[in-house]
């Protein structure tokens, strides 16, 4: 990735969560990921001001307690959470969850490849293009809040 | 890319939109590009019903009439025209633009590279990532 932060991954399954660690690890991808098993601890991570922000977020869809449409629903209205990109990673081949994610304006869709090398240059891929792209920077955007808010303070 | 509709370029500038249409070429991309000077002209465009639905939006943001963010503004609150990748493609390193173009959600953000030839790989990555990910409209 472009920068150091860390993946956030929203996956239940563990075996899943560790071919993705693997992957990663193969490609020589230095980001820590963190791995939540569903929605509802993921927006916990995110809320956590102690809590580095993720570069990005990797999300499975179906998934026990908050699935990822219900996830996406409630990170895309955050102020701070919005900006981080959001791409799908997962199994299912619906177009309903395609075009649902899509409106809520997530930042690619990949079908998991059952296939593990046919899966690692999916994540070289995905790797690739958020090197090349800018990504949003949390930090910064802290400071100009907190400016904000001394500013309104002092009137 | 993983669809045969068009990719929309918007871009005040030709020489640029000259550019990106040759290293499409170059890469033997064979999706169609049209081409509109601001983000008034790629609203009419895609709110025209006779129009063919682009399959992802390459997005300038200094231009006239209505700049890049203006038309992010308006195309995310439209249900319809919301769930289209937009990828902003710019020489703009400032750092404003780029945190309003990520709360825009944008799929991308990428600062064009003078260099021909650092150019043509730029658009080689986003080809090959969006024709790994689905896109919203996968028909022909």
């Amino acid at each position: 990735m472009r920068d150091c932060r860390p993946i956030l991954l929203l996956e239940d399954d563990t075996v899943d969560a560790m071919t993705v660690k693997r992957a990663l690890k193969d490609l020589h991808i230095l980001n820590p990921l963190v791995r939540v098993s569903n929605g509802e601890e993921a927006l916990v991570y995110l809320r956590d001001e102690s809590k580095e922000k993720p570069c990005v977020i990797l999300l499975d869809l179906n998934m026990p307690k908050m699935n990822g449409i219900e996830f996406l629903k409630i990170a895309k209205a955050e102020e701070k959470l919005k900006r981080i990109p959001a791409i799908v990673l997962t199994t299912s081949k619906d177009d309903q969850d395609r075009i649902r994610t899509f409106q809520l304006s997530i930042s690619g869709f990949v079908v998991k490849p059952v296939d593990y090398m046919k899966f690692v240059e999916a994540m070289r891929i995905v790797n690739l293009y958020w090197t090349l792209s800018e990504l949003p920077n949390s930090e910064q955007e802290s400071t100009n809040e907190k400016l904000q808010a001394n500013t309104a303070g002092g009137r | 890319m993983r669809s045969s509709k068009p990719i929309l370029l918007v871009e005040d500038d030709n020489v640029d939109a000259v550019t990106v249409r040759r290293a499409l070429k170059d890469l033997n991309v064979p999706n169609g590009l049209i081409h509109q000077l601001d983000g008034k002209d790629a609203l009419e465009y895609l709110r025209s019903g006779s129009n063919k639905t682009p399959c992802v939006i390459l997005l300038d943001l200094n231009m006239p009439k209505m700049n890049g963010l203006d038309f992010l503004k308006i195309i995310k609150k439209d249900e319809e025209l919301k769930q289209i990748p937009v990828i902003v493609m710019t020489a703009s390193k400032d750092e404003r633009d780029k945190m309003e173009s990520f709360n825009f959600s944008v799929a991308g953000y990428i600062i064009k590279s003078a260099d021909y030839k650092k150019f043509v790989e730029s658009l080689k990555i986003l080809n090959l990532y969006w024709t790994l990910s689905e896109l919203p409209y996968p028909g022909t």
